[in-house]
């Protein structure tokens, strides 16, 4: 199998790699896959009051197309507001890292991982509005 | 110190063919080139005469007579004609097959086809440790069954099944024991007579020798063992096997059979030390991390790992110096993860975080040490990528988290 060498140079040199405090209001949590399937994908984002994405991290169980994945994604949402970053889609990854179609999947998972970021972030605004 | 890179760890999947052999092989292109099946000319006996010298260095290895031994392409035709063989001639006697679930693909396959045509096959499981249970064959052998296949060693994990006992159960009940040994073939003792072995498959390249050449070992007396040809022709090999031999590949065949004899001895114990070190070496610096398969009774040259909470296919792609093969599925096309690991009882999750280590003639102490020192640093890097690996410094018991699976 081989890979490009932009999926290469992501596995070797993520971007981004590590942890916010998930109870912080201003974070958002997205956690998908499952380990029985192979990967599982941790993004979190931190979001400025104005909605715009300042910060990202992430942390990933996967192959190396998942961990590419991943990584693109936390530079791709970085500077944009919540709206932008929700029409990622996982074509615009697997495009990127000319990722196999073996692959794919990890670009699905990536593009949910920054959805589910969102909607926890939103989740937890809401909340703390009450 | 300084090793030569890439590292080749991969010995279950294949070898290098050792230069002696490939020196003895190379007359038998150029200058020795008859057809062994020629009996009217020097050009043929020649070749049959370095043939039948193989036959005996193969058969010395299993204590077999050099009559017993039946050419074929490979391990594969081996199984194919051992199990197809067996059920077509004996079909008035019983229709029923007795193998294994962790058996490699040639054999699980070649059953499956036999199912199609209307034979029966039960497939036995395997207990944490790999290997089958005894009670368990016994009482799956009806007056229905003709044949037990289970493979010596096994090709991912290496645990070697009880063959002896196997044997004798077999012997006992008037049944066939047919054993796919590619793996066990001069790499450990095996005496098909000791082990009341009747069929027996294995091939040249997992010894040091070339690629395309096979044999099956086909008991002639006590019972003499019956087949059917898979493959119709002049009649070559007994009956068994039509076909021009490859006398090249057969020599080789031969001379790898004969260094494995001369240094299995010293091989089983260099081999043993290299797995252990490497084994010693990784689980004393990561935690998590599990050998698969029975803890001594296994091959010299096998390491199997499960490194939780690190994924086998990225372990690999971190390792890209090394030669290694992974029970994740990521590295094929399916997304199963090894069906070895899994019939072991497993979870997915460890199944897919599994390393095969293979060891074999060429494997020096640097390698192993400069393979260890990488494994030991990729697993930690990728650790600290591993949202699994937090949860678990958090303390958090994996098996509670309801993951949002795709």
């Amino acid at each position: 199998m081989a890979y490009s060498e932009k999926v290469i140079d992501h596995y070797e040199n993520p971007r981004n790699v590590g942890s916010f405090d998930k109870n912080a209001e201003d974070v958002g949590t997205g956690i998908v896959g499952a380990p029985e399937c192979g990967d599982v994908m941790k993004l979190q984002l931190k979001i400025s009051p104005e909605g715009i994405i300042e910060d990202a991290k992430f942390k990933t169980f996967g192959c190396g197309s998942a961990i590419a994945s991943s990584s693109l994604a936390t530079e791709l949402v970085k500077g944009k507001t919540l709206e932008e970053a929700m029409s990622i889609s996982n074509a615009q990854i697997v495009q990127e890292l000319a990722l196999p179609p073996v692959k794919i999947h990890c670009s699905v998972l990536a593009e949910d991982a920054i959805k589910a970021a969102i909607e926890d972030y939103k989740a937890k605004q809401a909340l703390s509005i009450k | 110190m300084s090793v030569k890179l890439p590292i080749y760890l991969d010995n279950n999947a294949t070898t290098r063919t050792d230069p002696r052999v490939v020196e003895a092989m190379l007359p038998y292109f150029s200058e020795v080139y008859g057809n062994a099946a020629s009996r009217s000319h020097s050009f043929g006996w020649a070749a049959e005469e370095a043939i039948d010298i193989a036959r005996e260095q193969l058969a010395k290895v299993i204590g077999a007579d050099p009559k017993e031994i039946i050419f074929t392409s490979g391990a594969t035709e081996s199984n194919n004609l051992a199990i197809k063989g067996v059920a077509e001639m004996y079909a008035e006697k019983g229709d029923h097959i007795i193998t294994v679930v962790t058996e490699h693909k040639a054999v699980l396959d070649t059953c499956k086809h036999l199912e199609k045509d209307g034979k029966s096959v039960t497939y036995l499981g395997v207990g944490a440790d790999g290997l089958i249970d005894l009670d368990e064959l016994k009482a799956a052998i009806t007056d229905k069954t003709i044949l037990v296949s289970v493979m010596a060693a096994n090709n991912e994990i290496g645990v070697i099944q009880p063959l002896k006992e196997i044997g004798a159960i077999c012997r006992e009940k008037g049944v066939l024991f047919h054993t796919d040994a590619v793996q066990a073939y001069g790499k450990v003792p095996l005496d098909v007579n000791d082990l009341h072995i009747d069929l027996l498959s294995f091939t040249a390249h997992k010894i040091y020798g070339p690629k395309g050449i096979g044999a099956l070992y086909v008991r002639r007396r006590n019972p003499r063992v019956k087949l059917t040809a898979q493959i119709d022709g002049g009649g070559h090999e007994r009956g068994f096997r039509s076909g021009t031999l490859n006398v090249p590949g057969i020599v080789g065949f031969g001379k790898a059979a004969e260094l494995l004899m001369e240094e299995m001895e010293s091989e089983i114990t260099r081999l043993t030390a290299l797995r252990d070190r490497m084994a010693q070496t990784i689980m004393d610096a990561c935690d998590s991390c599990y050998i698969n398969g029975h803890a001594t009774q296994r091959l010299p040259g096998n390491l199997n790992i499960s490194f939780e909470f690190v994924e086998g296919e990225s372990l690999l792609m971190g390792l890209k110096d090394v030669a290694l093969s992974s029970g994740s599925a990521c590295t094929s096309a399916s997304l199963e993860p090894s069906y070895v690991l899994k019939a072991m009882g497993l979870g997915d999750e460890l199944a897919h975080s599994s390393l095969r280590f293979g060891f074999g003639r060429f494997t020096t102490e640097e390698e192993v040490d400069w393979v260890a020192r990488k494994v030991i640093s990729e697993v930690s890097r990728l650790r600290e990528m591993s949202p699994l690996w937090e949860l678990h410094l958090e303390g958090v018991d994996l098996s509670t988290v309801k993951w949002n699976a795709h």
